[in-house]
């Protein structure tokens, strides 16, 4: 098949759809627009490997200049698309130029959510890119006081790779616990592993600024009047999608660009995938964003195919899949989880084992989704159930062993 | 043939291959990912391709055999 196909998005999302394309056969001319000088490169060991200083940043390209060549990629980075005109299908850049298209792909992603007070610190940093990793990575050392706003899995991932680099770790959340989303007894799970780390969790306070006290270092004034005194502080309260270039377009809103079971926008030509796309939830409810790793993998494979093969095809269920890891324990999430949902503890979770599961269940006892710590071989057994069934599944339709 | 090898070193358990291509990973107690067979055939590649693609760790590498 040829046709031109430019990819606008640089990271995973794009990266993959480009693959996919190659990968099913797609001869046509594809064009990959990056904002970031980089080479397409992973994000999730950002706040891990490369914090705790494992990892050199090259480990975390994705695909090497001469593999995209390969796949005969034109591949233009450090520059950003600046507009779109969907009538003469034409994607402005920063530097001037415009790119045409037969298949627009919309990959680019989401931004750190700005924090919505007043700051005058120099050391406020946010953790999405590779340069911000290595800015904060640098100055993480032993004694260094870090502050950490926000304690979605961001923040309390900068806390675990923060404390095995000897820093000394403040996380600050407006929730009166960590992840309330899951529930009272991972929340008290989670906050025992903090506090057992040695980190500080000030709880259930809003900021209202950051400000500089004395030299180099950083203060937050909390609600309340207490005041946290740092040398660095790191904002993870979430994220926006980039979606400013597409003014004028109609296809993006406040929750992103909106798109099909097949990543289609309202456009037929326009695709999109990854953080920056809302698709459709299960059951037929809303779109929603959802900004992991394996969504953006697969939506690439179904997005590529689409292009390829048109949209008669089914997409399948798409079962919700995040992972994180905290002090040497993964924690996994799959399907639905929610503390409106009722929970089902592993009948191991108050002893000292680190394998254990908590399961969510209906109002009919099935089950629609579970978070898993150490316990990846039951998590996959139940992204599998779940896929399978495409909805909620009875407890024994999958194996919880180790 | 193809043939799967898993770094053990890199594999942290994701489950993303079990996935995809359930007739040919499975994750051991240590919750490692393993091929279930030394060898499959030509016909499981798209499947075996797949999974090693859908691995977040980057731990899965295919080998042709030739027999």
């Amino acid at each position: 098949m040829t046709g031109t196909t430019t990819i606008v998005g640089g990271s995973l999302a794009g990266l993959r759809t480009a693959q996919q394309l190659r990968a099913k056969g797609y001869d046509g001319t594809l064009t990959l627009i990056g904002a970031e000088r980089h080479l397409p490169y992973d994000r999730p060991p950002l706040s891990k490997q490369v914090l705790l200083g494992e990892w050199p940043e090259q480990q975390t390209y994705l695909v090497t200049a001469q593999q995209l060549a390969d796949l005969r990629v034109d591949v233009r980075l450090g520059v950003a698309a600046t507009g779109l005109d969907r009538e003469r299908r034409l994607v402005t850049l920063a530097d001037g130029n415009r790119v045409a298209y037969e298949h627009l792909v919309i990959a680019t992603g989401s931004r750190p959510r700005a924090i919505p007070k007043p700051t005058s610190a120099p050391h406020v940093h946010t953790l999405r890119t590779l340069d911000d990793a290595r800015l904060v990575a640098a100055k993480l050392a032993p004694g260094r006081r870090l502050i950490i706003i926000g304690a979605g899995f961001i923040g309390c991932e900068v806390a675990s790779s923060a404390v095995a680099r000897g820093a000394i770790v403040t996380l600050v959340s407006r929730e009166p616990v960590l992840m309330p989303q899951f529930g009272p007894r991972v929340s008290d799970y989670l906050m025992s592993l903090h506090r057992g780390a040695g980190v500080d969790l000030v709880l259930g306070v809003d900021v209202e600024s950051i400000g500089q006290t004395a030299g180099e270092v950083a203060s937050v004034e909390l609600t309340g009047g207490r005041v946290l005194h740092g040398d660095l502080v790191v904002v993870g309260i979430g994220a926006v999608p980039n979606v400013e270039w597409l003014a004028g377009s109609q296809l993006a809103g406040p929750d992103g660009v909106r798109v099909s079971r097949h990543g289609q926008t309202a456009d037929a030509a326009i695709f999109a995938l990854g953080d920056v796309s809302a698709w459709p939830c299960a059951g037929g409810s809303g779109f929603r964003r959802s900004e992991h790793w394996s969504h953006a993998v697969e939506q690439a494979k179904i997005v590529a195919r689409a292009i390829v093969e048109g949209t008669s095809f089914d997409p399948g269920p798409a079962v919700p899949y995040a992972w994180s890891d905290q002090y040497g324990r993964k924690f996994q999430t799959v399907g639905q989880v929610s503390s409106a949902l009722s929970q089902v503890v592993s009948a191991n979770w108050d002893t000292a084992d680190c394998q254990r599961h908590c399961l969510y269940l209906d109002h009919r006892g099935l089950v629609t989704g579970g978070l898993f710590i150490d316990s990846a071989r039951a998590a996959g057994q139940l992204r599998r159930a779940l896929q399978g069934q495409a909805g909620p599944v009875s407890r024994d339709s999958f194996a919880l062993g180790a | 043939m193809i043939r799967v090898h898993v770094d053990l070193g890199l594999c942290q358990g994701f489950a993303n291959c079990v996935m995809v291509a359930p007739e040919h990973i499975d994750l051991d107690e240590n919750n490692k990912a393993v091929a279930v067979n030394d060898l499959f055939p030509d016909s499981d590649l798209s499947d075996l391709t797949e999974a090693a693609e859908s691995c977040p760790a980057f731990a899965i590498r295919l080998e042709r055999v030739e027999q």
